[in-house]
């Protein structure tokens, strides 16, 4: 939408000399042949999903013959609960949801408050440290692995939860995020008016920061979400078989030594499951985050 | 929350009852007397905290993020410098820079290092491509457009694993739906798990299909941002479509794509899941012939494997530094790009 667009609307003549002038950009109607390639690409991120369950529904032996099986067989059921007590899905589940949502909330939490104070607050270092944020984004988590590792071992919490909670607390590219989005977003003059009511910082985060914040906290946090649902590195260095998240069972699954196929595909569905349950009804605002976050930052 | 709200609404006659009222309410009409001292101490305490708490507000963050981040990075360096083993965790001895010389040394840091490069070119160039041609198209007015974006970005709503499995599947040698498909293309079945280039090949394309529609959501925020009247300017000037798209699109999308460069090749040179799974059974040494392992494998293989952990502290800062180069060249190719232009 354009500001003239706003202002006058715009008569049938007008409206054709738009349309003659504009090449592309926003107002062009797509042709049929745009939205062939987009059933192309749909086809394309769909496919595998989709197939993962019919391979799943198959026995094994169906699944090595030529042609591959197209449509859904009767074992699903049968592969899923294969699978389910073959990788210990249950204890994985579990163990993955305790770690992921933890991780969310506190990752968004320390990142909201963080993120407030670089948007709107004065203080000594702030755009050093600002600096320092952005800088350390792009430190890639192998540099962290062997002193944690050293570290949880000597505190005995080899195999445990919290050994691969504790190094995902917070993240940079967090920080970042609610900063970016708390500058435009959070009129200071709100913040003001509270403070000269003497409202104490704290109310003014509970109740000027965090409803300003919140649409960008959902999605921050299922960002979060699929990023330590999807951790492999360190989990799989911190945790063994007996207590795993769902990508190091996945990862036992398929390099058992005899691999049944059909189960190993009922085992990555499940795997998948909450990831895509959470993204079928968020995932419109996940959409939206990401093209807003991508603007801003 | 009532209460409160009370409060607020009545400053004059809730100020009478001293000990409860909320701190906004007593700043008024009261001047003198007792009331002045806790007004003092009040003001005191406000103004303690406005200094206070930004510093409150960034500390979690910085605590935990150095704690577990900065601080191990160090030490990870310290590591590197000695002789540390799965097997006997407290004795660690001085090395020297003997993990270093070790590890150049090693024809598979070289292959690895060669692998994590090609992978990273396979995975992120035609990513890329395939992410601004599609959100090209998503620019468009289009019917449902919504849905379309969440069906392109379903992929990245994947797990790692769950989507490696498949396409390890897919990519059988016998019986796998890509050999069956090439084979009505008249091309012979590859053997996508002990080739070379067809490995490569494999573990790129799971990387593609996970990241190309996020990618096309940033492009398309930033398509979105460029100004009509460019493309009205273009049209009048006579542009063809395709005119437009690389004389005014893709120029003003220069520092997206930029972005998307540098945060792909990030992605790439920590590229682990993927090939991991790929591999099966021989996952951490990337294939039988470490035809795929990457650097963050290769780490993985000497620290946890092989159970040598001061060299796999000495990949992961070789692995730092590499990055730091990529991250000077890009920055030294960004302003050239800006100077040029």
């Amino acid at each position: 939408m354009t500001t003239s667009e706003l202002t006058l609307p715009p008569t049938a003549e007008v409206k054709r000399e738009r349309r003659r002038v504009m090449g592309a950009g926003k107002q062009l109607h797509a042709g049929p042949l745009t939205y062939v390639v987009l059933v192309v690409f749909a086809l394309v991120s769909l496919a595998p999903l989709v197939w993962t369950a019919v391979a799943a529904s198959r026995t094994d032996r169906r699944l090595a013959e030529t042609p591959p099986p197209l449509w859904f067989g009767g074992n699903l059921f049968k592969n899923l609960q294969a699978a389910w007590d073959q990788a210990g899905l249950g204890t994985a589940m579990f163990n993955s949801l305790i770690v992921a949502g933890t991780i969310t909330v506190s990752t968004v939490l320390f990142a909201t408050l963080a993120g407030f104070a670089f948007a709107k607050l004065r203080f000594r270092f702030s755009g050093l440290l600002l600096l320092l944020t952005i800088g350390t984004m792009m430190i890639p988590p192998q540099l962290a692995v062997v002193p944690l590792y050293l570290w949880m071992s000597d505190f005995g919490w080899s195999n445990q939860l919290q050994t691969v909670i504790l190094p995902s607390l917070v993240t940079a590219f967090g920080t970042f995020f609610m900063r970016q989005y708390l500058v435009q977003a959070l009129p200071t003059e709100l913040i003001e008016a509270a403070r000269m009511d003497g409202a104490s910082s704290l109310r003014v985060v509970w109740h000027v920061v965090f409803p300003a914040a919140r649409p960008a906290m959902a999605v921050l946090g299922l960002l979060t979400f699929v990023f330590a649902w999807n951790d492999f590195l360190w989990p799989i260095i911190a945790l063994n078989q007996q207590n795993p998240t769902v990508q190091v069972a996945l990862n036992s699954l398929g390099t058992g030594y005899v691999p049944d196929q059909a189960v190993i595909m009922a085992g990555a569905l499940l795997g998948t499951l909450p990831l895509l349950i959470a993204f079928l009804l968020f995932g419109k605002q996940i959409v939206g985050g990401i093209m807003q976050g991508a603007i801003k930052g | 929350m009532t209460s409160s709200k009370q409060a607020l609404a009545h400053p004059a006659s809730s100020a009478e009852a001293a000990p409860g009222t909320p701190p906004g309410a007593a700043r008024g009409a009261h001047g003198g007397g007792a009331p002045a001292g806790a007004d003092s101490w009040r003001s005191r305490l406000y103004r303690w905290d406005m200094k206070a708490s930004p510093y409150a507000f960034v500390a979690p963050f910085f605590v935990l993020f150095g704690a577990f981040s900065l601080v191990p990075l160090l030490y990870t360096a310290w590591y590197s410098l000695h002789d540390v083993q799965l097997s006997a965790l407290d004795h660690q001895t001085w090395a020297g820079l003997d993990n270093y010389k070790n590890l150049f040394s090693s024809e598979f840091f070289w292959n690895a290092l060669e692998n994590t490069f090609t992978i990273g070119l396979l995975s992120t160039v035609p990513q890329l491509v395939a992410a601004l041609w599609l959100s090209h198209l998503l620019n468009y007015k289009l019917r449902g457009s919504t849905v379309w974006r969440v069906v392109m970005l379903t992929p990245y709503a994947t797990s790692v694993a769950a989507a490696t499995l498949v396409f390890t599947l897919l990519y059988s040698w016998d019986g796998g739906m890509v050999n069956w498909v090439l084979h009505f293309f008249g091309v012979d079945a590859i053997n996508w798990r002990e080739s070379d280039w067809g490995s490569q090949f494999a573990v790129s394309t799971i990387v593609i299909w996970r990241w190309t529609g996020y990618n096309a959501l940033i492009y398309l925020a930033a398509m979105q941002a460029i100004p009509v009247d460019l493309y009205e300017s273009a049209a009048l000037d006579g542009a063809s479509r395709w005119q437009q798209f690389r004389h005014v699109t893709i120029p003003q999308l220069r520092p997206t794509i930029l972005f998307t460069v540098v945060v792909s090749t990030i992605g790439a040179t920590q590229l682990f899941g993927e090939p991991l799974l790929f591999g099966g059974v021989s996952g951490s040494k990337g294939g039988s012939e470490h035809q795929y392992q990457t650097l963050g494998l290769y780490m993985y293989d000497q620290g946890w494997i092989i159970g040598n952990l001061g060299k796999a502290s000495a990949i992961a800062w070789s692995m730092f530094l590499i990055l730091l180069i990529v991250a000077a060249v890009n920055l030294l190719l960004t302003r050239r790009l800006r100077k040029s232009q």
